[in-house]
């Protein structure tokens, strides 16, 4: 296993496919966390085959301009609400030639959690075998940074200025619903475990879906070369927990939090976004201890973690 | 070949399924499907067949229907689909989609009226939605039309020359659900009349991306190509019915279908079952010796213009009838044609049979009688006719 916390996967190893996912010249922001899932999607993918759906999100401007493409492998760009629907009929005429080619949806969370979510569920339903990727950055990000259902309480966006009320959309309470033979959140922070997920979901059949926190310097007002370090205080406070799903119900959790108050502050304070909004720890408190019970019951942990 | 008594929705299910098994040597068949009224039954009888290399996926959306055609075409299999009316104007975006990405899908369209409020029966103006989107538009008046129009539309969509999406209509009610005999040919025949089909842009080996961003000069070249593709279609049409003929033994209807046209004076120009009536009316009126004929235009997109504006010259009087209004504007299909007729001609816009409206030899008679006593060509006049 290879161990680099502090390059995260930017740095190529032998593991890596020799073509990058997302190649040099993308348009991504500095910073941004879907750029580093693409570096460990890549290193986990290896030499296997991939193609790729892309709805309209980030990753849809990333691509560059026709006739120059950014993503190393073949890839559609379908409209905002089809990615699992597109994907599904791709992955069918894979199986009906019997190729082993693994089909990716690559989505945001605005394409996921609101306007997706209808084919999301129908594609989980029917259990296609696809691999569906949700970069969260928790806003509609190309468009300069609305809410979306994904958008944490106290954050503020373009179209909640004063911070948003409503708490975050649990989607992997969602997707578990729906008894697909496998649902995790991915840390950006935990390479090992971001690694050991992606290669799982890549190589299972059925549908798979990987919820990941993706820092976002533009949108939440953060240093860009911070993102890993968010990721990471996102989950040492608990607001952000990290753990797997399989078949609806088997639920592991793989990183344990220290539910640090510190660390939660930090998160908040990193972030222009949570300024002015009111938002403190004291307030988020009781939503993440009120998850993290409902974690531990599905997960048959009677122990809860340690406190500060 | 045998003769078989099926609905119109039945026989554009039929075609479509010896058209799916005829692509087993290539990639194979794919199809999403949504039900709605009047095209459920063609939906129904894809899901009740087995398909060597084929997979018909129970959508949950006319929208997703679309979106999963447009990845099984993407992928380089034979795609179909059905719907109509709210459920057209549902999957439009992805219409939007499938053009765009050049993919040859084709689907029928039993037309119906949209809502709300809620109407079931026939009215051309949800495929006209898709009139502008860079789709091949073909109008059926019988079942056997129907039929061969769904095989002629796989083999247009799919040459290399076209490659875009298909659609193939019929009135709601009034040809869907009928029962008449049709011709069905046999699936060595099928397999003759359409190869594998082969799709050049599809997700293969090579990394490329398929619907990303482009510059306007991009999307420029990208239009011109598609308009291009698309007014030659036309010509391509010619060299299909001939395939067509020599191995079924009868000729699909042409893009133009017209009727005791050449000597008339006066002329019915329509699309759909109207088409039918107005050969009726034609009939009595040319026994009480009025030179009267019509012209039933098959092919909408692209527009057979040049053919148009051939059987309309000379014409003294030309009655548009159009089953569909274009609020604020009038009949699209007048819209469309009446351009091709000469300055002097008195081109007559009437909007009959919207909304299911039962069209009637006897409204057609009244509605000549009125073309008659016009001296000059008037507003566009919506006729009740229910």
């Amino acid at each position: 296993m290879i161990k680099e916390p502090a390059l995260n996967g930017m740095a190529y190893t032998e593991q890596d496919r020799r073509d990058p996912l997302l190649r040099p010249g993308n348009s991504n922001c500095g910073g941004c966390g879907m750029s580093n899932l693409m570096q460990m999607l890549r290193r986990a993918t290896g030499e296997r085959e991939l193609k790729m759906v892309v709805p309209a999100c980030c990753a849809a401007v990333t691509s560059g301009s026709f006739p120059e493409s950014v993503f190393g492998i073949p890839t559609i760009m379908s409209t905002f609400a089809s990615a699992a629907s597109v994907a599904t009929g791709v992955a069918a005429v894979a199986q009906l030639n019997a190729e082993r080619t693994r089909v990716i949806c690559l989505a945001g969370d605005g394409g996921t959690y609101d306007i997706g979510m209808g084919t999301l569920s129908a594609a989980a339903e029917r259990n296609e075998d696809i691999l569906y990727l949700c970069y969260d950055n928790e806003i509609y990000g190309n468009t300069g940074g609305q809410r979306s259902s994904a958008t944490p309480a106290g954050a503020a966006t373009t179209s909640t200025p004063r911070g948003k009320q409503e708490i975050k959309k649990d989607i992997i309470g969602i997707m578990a619903a729906h008894r697909i033979p496998y649902a995790a959140s991915i840390s950006l922070a935990h390479s090992d475990d971001t690694l050991r997920k992606l290669q799982f979901a890549l190589d299972a059949r059925g549908f798979r879906f990987l919820h990941v926190l993706s820092p976002c310097p533009t949108g939440w007002k953060s240093e860009p070369a911070m993102g890993i370090e968010l990721v990471r205080l996102a989950v040492r406070s608990g607001l952000f927990p990290v753990f797997e799903v399989f078949d609806g119900e088997r639920y592991v959790i793989n990183v344990e939090p220290e539910f640090s108050n510190e660390a939660l502050m930090m998160y908040l304070s990193l972030q222009r976004r949570f300024r002015n909004t009111g938002v403190t720890e004291e307030i988020l408190r009781p939503s993440i201890e009120r998850y993290w019970n409902y974690l531990r019951l599905m997960s048959g942990r009677i122990v809860p973690a340690k406190r500060n | 070949m045998s003769v078989e008594l099926i609905s119109a929705n039945h026989a554009a299910a039929l075609s479509a399924i010896l058209a799916a098994r005829a692509n087993r040597t290539a990639r194979g068949f794919c199809a999403g499907v949504y039900p709605i009224t009047p095209s459920t039954e063609c939906m129904e009888y894809l899901c009740s067949q087995e398909i060597e290399k084929g997979n018909v996926i129970r959508a949950d959306s006319e929208h997703n229907a679309m979106g999963i055609c447009i990845g099984a075409s993407a992928a380089g299999a034979r795609s179909f689909t059905t719907t109509c009316s709210n459920g057209l104007a549902y999957m439009v975006e992805n219409c939007v989609a499938a053009a765009g990405y050049r993919l040859p899908i084709v689907m029928s369209v039993a037309n119906r009226t949209l809502g709300p409020p809620w109407n079931i029966w026939a009215d051309h103006g949800d495929s006209l939605l898709l009139r502008d989107l860079g789709w091949l538009q073909l109008y059926s008046a019988d079942n056997q039309e129907v039929f061969d129009t769904v095989l002629c539309a796989f083999k247009l969509a799919e040459d290399p020359r076209v490659l875009m999406p298909a659609l193939c209509c019929m009135d709601g009610f009034i040809l869907s659900h009928t029962m008449s005999q049709v011709d069905v040919p046999s699936q060595e025949q099928v397999d003759r009349f359409l190869p594998p089909v082969d799709i050049p842009q599809r997700l293969d080996k090579t990394a490329h991306t398929l619907g990303q961003m482009e510059a306007p000069h991009a999307s420029v070249m990208h239009r011109i190509q598609h308009h291009q593709a698309m007014l030659g279609a036309e010509q391509l049409y010619a060299e299909i019915q001939d395939s067509f003929a020599e191995i079924f033994g009868r000729r699909p209807a042409d893009p133009l279908v017209t009727y005791r046209a050449e000597d008339a004076e006066t002329l019915i120009v329509s699309m759909g079952t109207l088409g039918v009536t107005a050969e009726r009316v034609v009939d009595q009126l040319r026994e009480q010796g009025q030179a009267v004929g019509a012209v039933r235009v098959r092919m909408f997109r692209p527009m057979p213009d040049t053919g148009l504006s051939k059987i309309f010259a000379g014409k003294q009087r030309i009655a548009v009838l159009d089953r569909d209004v274009s609020i604020g504007f009038g009949g699209v299909l007048w819209g469309e044609v009446r351009g091709f007729a000469d300055p002097a001609t008195i081109v007559q816009n009437y909007m009959v049979g919207v909304a299911g409206g039962d069209v009637r030899p006897e409204h057609m008679l009244n509605l000549l009688v009125d073309l008659q006593q016009r001296r000059e060509s008037g507003a566009p006049q919506i006729v009740e006719v229910a």
